[in-house]
């Protein structure tokens, strides 16, 4: 054989290999890391080596990539009563428009594996800074009194606007609250009573309460601690026993020793959607594959497994490295009892692991304080403000008929970017309009955990103000 | 109570049988009566002015003005106050928007309080200059967007209640504060994409 030969058949071997090597990597199962073309943004990082999640087979267009982004977001743009929703565009007198900013499409705004268009919004995702220009350029002709000869890259920087969610900053809002005092009259949380809120369309389905005699468990898997833990605690009170979870289908399931996350899932059903939507829970989503089946049987279909604390991008506790993230990571207390204490998945179970400055100051801030004179007695329920006050508020979502259900929501990103979305769902129970915008603007105070005060002053009422009171100068 | 039941009645009725003109039109075999675009618009157009003129007689008029048992507000979610005509109007397009691209319809004015609601193609404004100067009567025209020709219909959008010029009257973003009854506000174009 000549050496041209051999030279040819090796390298036709090694490119076949390395070729196989990669397809296989790419659509079936492998180290996927090697083929990231840039770093992910924070919002998606936990899941970017389930490459199919969002690029469906690989070879799959734009149409593919939207519906993907759909598939986790949408709800959360239905609930933000979103500005901008893409039904607002398909009218074709916007062509024109959609030809210089296609609001049609997440990415044209929201661009992925390209950390250098991350702005300094403290956003999650890409945002431009400047596409309100492309439809509202007139906006200093039509309000000269207020927004005339204004850079376009402040509208969604300044506390002022953003495309999405506009909740708590549309102008009649910000009118209707432009008096209220720092600190409101009352302070408790908002929707406290969320459960009967919601019993009006079901909610959870409470039984009568269960005795200890009443547990179904066989022999085997019970002892005394097991069953004192299980009938002091919420789920015997409202006539959930032990077959219910461990053995919900008794004519075609064995025993479930450790019933899992698809459990608890059956009945805290909202709960655990916004689990699956949230950075703890998200690698859980039932579309997140870590590998794939192939068509010959070489690869099986695996899903991505649990968060744990050390595959974060925040600073986490050296401690809790390890911890896989279910529900039982947060609300069970101890090893094998059953108590699911809810005040520990307020604080305690947050703080084990986050070791960031705003989770450390928190525990000398005024909101802990509060917190603390709750838990004495001091305070009436409601006046405390934990971790989960603001990161997995109690608010109304819409259920799949368009009931408003009220929930503990379990994804703590949905109301922190941007972070103007925690006004209405939280800081409005106690604070004033004009006091939360400023302090929710101030980067060095939100990592004091609000311990003083904002050091910026948000205009926008102001404006509003202006425009209100001289109404002949908006033309 | 009963009017209110009959009104939402009248007003289903009068959506059905758009519907099933409508749903005649498009889905004609080509042995049946083909209807042309223009057709089609007048009978959208029909039934668009009627349910629009339907909610600002019987539901806002009524209730908001005449006895004033509940506001009609831009933000009638958090005043918990009934839609604007405008909005109900822009959701029904958006809802049809949402599930056919086969024709689309829009409120739009030379004088909007919401500057979005201009003409943003020559022929919308051409249109809209129309039926304004020829009163009682429509505009019907093809243009080209976004490499997509179509037939579109201005039709004039007419002042038939106190509601619609007090509204637009006392506004603060309104351009003009002179409206009377009865005049050409603004008005609705449809579009049916030819091909």
């Amino acid at each position: 054989m000549s050496r041209n030969i051999l030279f040819w058949l090796l390298w036709l071997t090694g490119t076949i290999a390395i070729g196989g090597y990669l397809t296989t990597t790419m659509f079936y199962n492998g180290d996927r890391s090697s083929l990231l073309i840039g770093k992910t943004t924070s919002g998606h990082h936990q899941i970017e080596l389930s490459c199919n999640t969002c690029h469906g087979n690989g070879f799959t267009d734009g149409d593919t990539i939207q519906k993907a982004c759909l598939s986790c977001h949408e709800n959360e743009l239905k609930v933000s009563k979103d500005s901008h929703p893409i039904k607002k565009f398909r009218d074709p007198r916007n062509a024109a428009r959609l030809e210089q900013l296609n609001a049609m499409k997440c990415v044209t705004c929201h661009t992925e594996h390209k950390p250098e268009l991350v702005s300094s919004m403290g956003m999650g995702v890409t945002i431009p800074k400047d596409y309100c220009f492309k439809c509202h350029a007139d906006v200093g002709k039509d309000r000269p009194l207020t927004h005339k000869g204004l850079n376009f890259e402040g509208c969604a920087s300044s506390g002022c606007h953003n495309y999405h969610d506009n909740r708590a900053l549309y102008e009649n809002f910000l009118e209707k609250h432009a008096k209220q005092p720092e600190m409101k009259l009352t302070q408790l949380i908002k929707n406290l009573n969320y459960e009967k809120l919601s019993e009006e369309y079901g909610g959870l389905k409470r039984g009568n309460p269960l005795n200890l005699t009443e547990a179904n468990a066989p022999k085997e898997h019970i002892n005394q601690e097991l069953l004192d833990t299980w009938h002091d605690d919420a789920h015997a009170k409202n006539g959930v026993n032990c077959s219910s979870c461990h053995q919900p289908n008794k004519e075609k399931q064995a025993w479930i020793k450790k019933p899992g996350i698809a459990v608890c899932a059956t009945c805290h059903k909202e709960e655990n959607k916004s689990f699956l939507a949230g950075k703890h829970g998200m690698r859980l989503a039932p579309n997140m594959l870590q590998s794939k089946a192939d068509p010959f049987g070489l690869f099986k279909e695996k899903k991505l497994s649990p968060m744990r604390p050390e595959l974060a991008r925040l600073p986490m506790k050296q401690s809790a490295h390890g911890t896989e993230l279910t529900c039982n990571t947060c609300h069970s207390v101890g090893k094998n009892n059953h108590k699911f204490n809810i005040q520990k998945a307020k604080v305690q179970a947050c703080i084990s692991c986050h070791d960031d400055e705003h989770s450390k100051a928190y525990l000398t801030s005024p909101h802990h304080e509060l917190w603390q004179k709750e838990l004495k007695g001091e305070l009436p329920k409601g006046s405390g403000v934990t971790c989960a006050t603001c990161h997995m508020p109690r608010i109304a979502v819409e259920d799949e008929y368009e009931n408003e259900v009220f929930i503990i929501t379990h994804n703590q990103n949905d109301n922190l970017r941007p972070n103007e979305k925690m006004i209405r769902s939280v800081c409005s129970s106690c604070h004033g309009l004009q006091f939360s915008i400023d302090s929710l603007a101030d980067p060095n105070l939100i990592k004091k955990n609000f311990h003083g005060r904002s050091a910026f002053k948000i205009e926008s009422i102001d404006w509003v103000l202006k425009r209100s009171s001289k109404p002949e100068e908006n033309k | 109570m009963l009017n209110f039941k009959t009104s939402l009645k009248k007003t289903a009725l009068s959506i059905a049988t758009g519907s099933l003109m409508l749903g005649m039109a498009m889905s004609a075999p080509a042995t049946a009566k083909t209807f042309e675009p223009q057709q089609v618009t007048d009978m959208l157009h029909l039934v668009l002015e009627s349910d629009r003129t339907i909610y600002t007689k019987k539901v806002v008029k009524r209730l908001a003005n005449k006895h004033k048992v509940i506001k009609a507000t831009e933000n009638f979610e958090d005043d918990k106050s009934l839609p604007l005509p405008a909005q109900m109007f822009r959701f029904g397009s958006e809802a049809v928007a949402d599930k056919t691209d086969k024709f689309s319809y829009s409120l739009l004015s030379l004088w909007p309080i919401n500057k979005q609601n201009k003409p943003t193609t020559e022929l919308e404004k051409k249109g809209l200059e129309y039926i304004n100067a020829n009163k009682g009567k429509n505009f019907y025209g093809e243009e080209t967007l976004g490499g997509k020709k179509y037939f579109t219909a201005v039709y004039a959008d007419v002042a038939v209640a106190t509601p619609c010029v007090g509204c637009h009257n006392n506004h603060k973003d309104t351009p003009k504060k002179d409206f009377k009854m009865g005049d050409v506000m603004g008005g609705v174009v449809i579009r049916i994409p030819l091909k």
